[in-house]
């Protein structure tokens, strides 16, 4: 492949916030397309690397997020990302409007804080709301990611399948704007 | 309002015609825009318009240009030699920000929804490609009501199109619906004191039960018969199967 | 607001005076909660069995009317008048010394239940403001001693009633008279001129015609073609009729001219109604009497009554057979909307303000789906006086396209705020010399949904053929910032948005949110670009001119004032939708943290 010699790989950095994993689970079912992706790609800062910070070898090409923000660390991350990617993905329901964690957006925090160290059942002698600075504050509310940093791109789905994966990243990699056909847009 | 516009007229000698995005579409005396468009197999996207009610006008998601002006197709006569444009970049453009700025206004969480792929506020956001909500969500607070043994009110996903008012009022003559507040707090009410649907008499047999284009009014205890990836606008377009169903109920 | 009284014993003499006809339903709720003090569900569970709609319709229709409550608000409701012209009179501090002294948030009922405190769209008292509304009664130029004095007047439970008769002056204000507001006709005088030409009322439609006058409300509607499309139709159903509507819901910030008509020459637009009546072949009459000028009412019921006891209202007026007509008066509740004049007609039908979709209009159906003129309050008095003088005496005045007079509303900074009659074709530079405005940067004309007008445009005229203007005319010298004016803007329509249409309802809170956001500091390119994608969609798909113009505010001075938005921009292209920092501030109390790791900077 003449053009893998002369084109360097994309760098790609991935992680997760509020989210729950699944959309880097359904990342895994392009199955044994991860074998070309990895022609494509090298992958920096990402929870398949462990590298825990992104951007040491120089900007990231393309930084994918799921999960929306819910804590104080959720911001750092995500400014992290913006900081140090020249394009930023939300993946998947979380990430684009806030998904599931932002359920409880309705109830005061304040209220699901004291319900779930003071006054639920079966809570050991003594519970106290923790106060350990090594443990990031959450917000009032959980948000959507473009409501923090831009976000460039948006791949909605609960979560996007493998095929929606592989279509919106193979069209980056080409610098075709991504785009779904009607099988592969989904929000649930 | 022409009260004949509640029921699309379908005489068989149309004479008269407006061009839509280019193509001539015959129309009956009485007809809106969007009906005609819908009987002759172009779609027009549209939430608060139903075939069986008066035209509303507020989603106005049936934005069309009209002689080179914008008006709502629903409310819109047909008239001879109309340029009616439809799928223009603009207008699509248009239609996509009203999508998310209903999607912001409310608490849409599909993963969550019973209606998820029956929704037409989904099925229409997939059509017109909307990627995301865009604007900052407004995430209100709306309680749901679950006092009736029937029927969930889960009014976070609610779009104030109204349908389930006029069902109740103009099919079930019961008015258990209505509108309170106004601007961004305008908000669905039931008619009891308490203010919950279980103290009212409405019935899951009722029309207003079945008319809510999104997942506010939901039957009980039917929870994922159709899987998830199965259901109504999952394989086939809503654009593509409103016109259908408009075609096939026009040939029966 | 009594306090003992009790919804039984008021209830059903109130819904019988009203023959428990539905289309009363606003001014019944009015009547009931002035008697009660608020809308108890009980009230309401009363009113909707009494004229036998259903409850949910009954509450929907009081949650629309910003005036309405259906909860307690306490015996003492203070309402602060919050235009931009009160803002630059100080109405914030003011409000806050006020919260201050009653111990009380405002927007909150105070914890004795007593009191409560809050803002209203502009209550039309700008040439005299910082203005409030105690139990919807107007004080007007309110000072710091004022507040100590209205506050006190609270903690002693003082009635209002009792309160000094020189808290509730109001001022007209008359800085420049012309036709309308010098006019000395005697009552009946144009009726009879009218009833005088022959062969009919044909000919004093003729008159109208040739007067060339249009409505004054701002959209400029050919007054004549107006009445001539409503005599033309015929009314149906089983009781046929056409009606004359007088739109004094004056609802613009920044206008107060009706205000000042209704109160110096309440005759003249009764006589102008009563002329439309004779030629529209009307027997009724209605005004639409916005909530704010509630004290007007009794001023104005006297001079009806004294009309109809000339034999000027009534049955065969001026002797004449067959010539009836009377005028019935109708309070809004605050809901601006109410001056668009489909939603206003809703209104009169006991309903919630929301514009109709048109066609059809009201001239063929309007008020109970009848033939239905409606017109401004000074299109009214300006129409009495061509009955009286002829046509051709009126197309005289002003310019070719704008004949007679427009009343301006004149407020914000210059010596001498009021009200001002000119020929049409004043520019606005005459305007501001006459009132001693110096050093002035824009002129908003016409209101919010209006244009604003900076320096390099003074020469420009007030009339249909440039400025179109309703009569709002709010005056900003160079000191002050344009991009708080318009963010004023932005909350009002916010406020007033009836929210039928999606791009309204939500847009105008986007809108709102993106301006405050900017004012916060926390603003970005991005934002200025959102407003402008914002107005191109409500400029297109809006029901109504409410949210065709709602942006107008930000677009106007995005083009003349951008460095007032720039300057408050963080130098990035994006700045995140919320305080980060404040988002953390539950957590930060449940947790008793206030370490480093318990802050995050809004933006880095």
């Amino acid at each position: 492949m003449a053009a893998a010699i002369t084109t360097p790989k994309l760098k790609v950095a991935t992680t997760s916030l509020a989210g729950c994993f699944g959309c880097h689970m359904s990342f895994l079912d392009i199955d044994e397309r991860i074998l070309q992706l990895v022609e494509l790609v090298e992958f920096d800062r990402s929870p398949l690397t462990d590298i825990k910070h992104c951007g040491a070898n120089g900007l990231c090409d393309l930084g994918i997020i799921e999960g929306g923000v819910c804590n104080a660390e959720n911001v750092h991350v995500l400014r992290e990302f913006r900081k140090n990617c020249k394009i930023l993905v939300a993946m998947g329901a979380c990430a684009v409007n806030g998904g599931l964690p932002a359920q409880r957006n309705h109830i005061d925090l304040r209220d699901i804080l004291e319900e779930v160290y003071h006054t639920s059942p079966g809570l050991a002698q003594g519970s106290q709301i923790p106060n350990d600075p090594e443990l990031p504050l959450p917000l009032n509310k959980v948000h959507p990611i473009h409501e923090v940093v831009k976000i460039d791109y948006f791949l909605p789905g609960c979560p996007p399948s493998g095929d929606a994966i592989w279509k919106f990243l193979t069209d980056l990699i080409a610098g075709r704007t991504p785009t779904l056909s009607h099988e592969l847009m989904h929000y649930d | 309002m022409n009260p004949d516009m509640t029921e699309p007229v379908s005489s068989p000698l149309v004479s008269s015609t407006f061009t839509l995005d280019g193509d001539e579409i015959p129309y009956a005396p009485g007809q809106t825009v969007i009906q005609a468009a819908l009987a002759a197999g172009k779609y027009i996207p549209h939430l608060c318009y139903h075939p069986e009610f008066k035209p509303h006008g507020s989603c106005k998601l049936c934005t069309v240009k009209v002689n080179g002006r914008p008006a709502s197709s629903c409310t819109t006569a047909a008239q001879d030699g109309l340029n009616v444009e439809s799928e223009t970049p603009d207008i699509k453009d248009k239609r996509r920000t009203l999508v998310q700025m209903l999607l912001v206004e409310g608490n849409h969480f599909c993963p969550s929804c019973e209606k998820s792929g029956n929704c037409m506020l989904q099925g229409l956001a997939y059509d017109l490609g909307v990627m995301s909500p865009h604007f900052p969500q407004i995430f209100p607070t709306r309680p749901v009501d679950a006092s009736h043994p029937d029927t969930l009110l889960d009014f976070n996903r609610c779009i104030l199109c109204e349908l389930c008012v006029r069902a109740s009022s103009e099919v079930d003559h019961k008015g258990v619906f209505a509108l309170s507040g106004r601007g961004i707090t305008k908000h669905l009410i039931v008619n009891s004191e308490s203010g919950r649907l279980g103290d009212t008499d409405f019935a899951a047999t009722d029309k207003a039960a079945e008319v809510c284009p999104v997942g506010v009014i939901l039957k009980k205890r039917v929870g994922f018969a159709v899987p998830i990836g199965e259901r109504k606008y999952d394989p086939v377009p809503i654009s593509v199967q409103t016109v259908s169903h408009t075609h096939k109920k026009e040939t029966v | 607001m009594p306090v003992n009284a009790n919804s039984d014993q008021v209830l059903p003499a109130l819904l019988a005076r009203h023959r428990h006809n539905p289309t009363r339903l606003v001014q019944i709720l009015r009547e009931a909660q002035e008697a009660l003090g608020w809308l108890s569900p009980q009230t309401l569970g009363i009113i909707a069995a009494g004229i036998d709609l259903p409850l949910a319709r009954v509450t929907g229709v009081a949650g629309f009317y910003s005036f309405f409550h259906t909860e307690p608000r306490g015996r003492y409701r203070v309402l602060w008048s919050d235009n931009i012209t009160d803002r630059m009179l100080g109405n914030q501090d003011l409000m806050q010394e006020m919260c201050k002294s009653l111990w009380l948030e405002a927007g909150h009922l105070s914890e004795d239940g007593l009191v409560s405190v809050d803002t209203t769209s502009c209550t039309g008292m700008c040439d005299q403001g910082p203005a409030i509304l105690v139990n919807y009664r107007a004080i007007t130029r309110m000072t710091s001693q004022r507040v100590a004095e209205v506050c006190e007047l609270i903690r002693t439970e003082t009635p209002v009633e009792q309160w000094p008769a020189d808290f509730f002056n109001i001022d007209n204000n008359i800085q420049r008279a012309d036709i309308l507001l010098r006019s000395s006709l005697p009552p009946g005088d144009a009726l009879r001129a009218a009833i005088a030409r022959k062969p009919g009322a044909q000919s004093t439609l003729d008159e109208i015609k040739r007067s060339n006058l249009r409505g004054r409300g701002g959209a400029g509607f050919t007054t004549g073609l107006k009445w001539e499309a409503c005599r033309n139709a015929t009314g149906s159903g089983a009781t046929p009729a056409r009606y004359i509507v007088c739109n004094a819901d004056e609802g613009e910030p920044g206008t107060f001219k009706d205000r000042v008509l209704l109160t110096e020459q309440a005759d003249l637009v009764f006589e102008g109604m009563t002329v439309a009546g004779y030629v529209v072949g009307a027997h009724k009459g209605l005004i639409y009497l916005r909530g704010e000028y509630r004290y007007l009412l009794d001023h104005l019921e006297s001079v009806l009554a004294r009309r109809r006891a000339e034999g000027l209202l009534g049955h065969n007026i001026l002797q004449q057979p067959g010539f009836d007509f009377d005028i019935e008066i109708h309070l809004g509740a605050g809901a601006y909307i109410c001056g668009e004049e489909s939603a206003l007609i809703e209104s009169l039908e006991g309903k919630r303000g929301v514009p109709r979709n048109r066609p059809p209009f009201p001239v063929t159906n309007g008020y109970l789906d009848q033939p239905t003129t409606v017109n401004n309050v000074e299109t009214l008095a300006a129409a009495a006086l061509i009955a009286k003088h002829g046509g051709d005496w009126f197309r005289q005045i002003g310019t070719e396209k704008s004949a007679g007079t427009k009343i301006l509303s004149i407020s914000g900074d210059c010596a001498r705020p009021g009200i001002y009659e000119y020929p049409f074709g004043v520019s606005i530079a005459q305007v501001l010399e006459d009132c001693g405005a110096t050093n002035v940067q824009a002129v908003q004309v016409s209101g919010p949904s209006g244009v604003c007008v900076a320096a390099d445009d003074f020469k420009r005229r007030i009339g249909f053929e440039d400025l179109a203007t309703a009569g709002a005319f709010m005056i900003f010298g160079d000191k002050r910032d344009m991009f708080e004016v318009a963010r004023n803007f932005a909350h009002f329509f916010a406020h007033e948005s009836c929210g039928f249409c999606t791009p309204c309802r939500v847009g105008t809170t986007l809108l709102k949110n993106c301006m405050d956001k900017i004012h916060a500091g926390h603003g970005s390119e991005y934002d200025i670009n959102e407003i402008f994608k914002i107005n191109h969609l409500l400029q297109a798909a809006s029901h109504c001119g409410l949210g065709h113009s709602a942006c107008n505010p930000m677009f106007d001075t995005l083009q003349k004032f951008r460095p007032a938005y720039e300057r408050r921009l963080k130098s990035l292209a994006f700045e995140p939708a919320f305080s980060l920092d404040d988002a953390l501030a539950q957590a930060r109390q449940m947790t008793g943290r206030d370490d480093a790791g318990a802050h995050l900077a809004t933006s880095e």
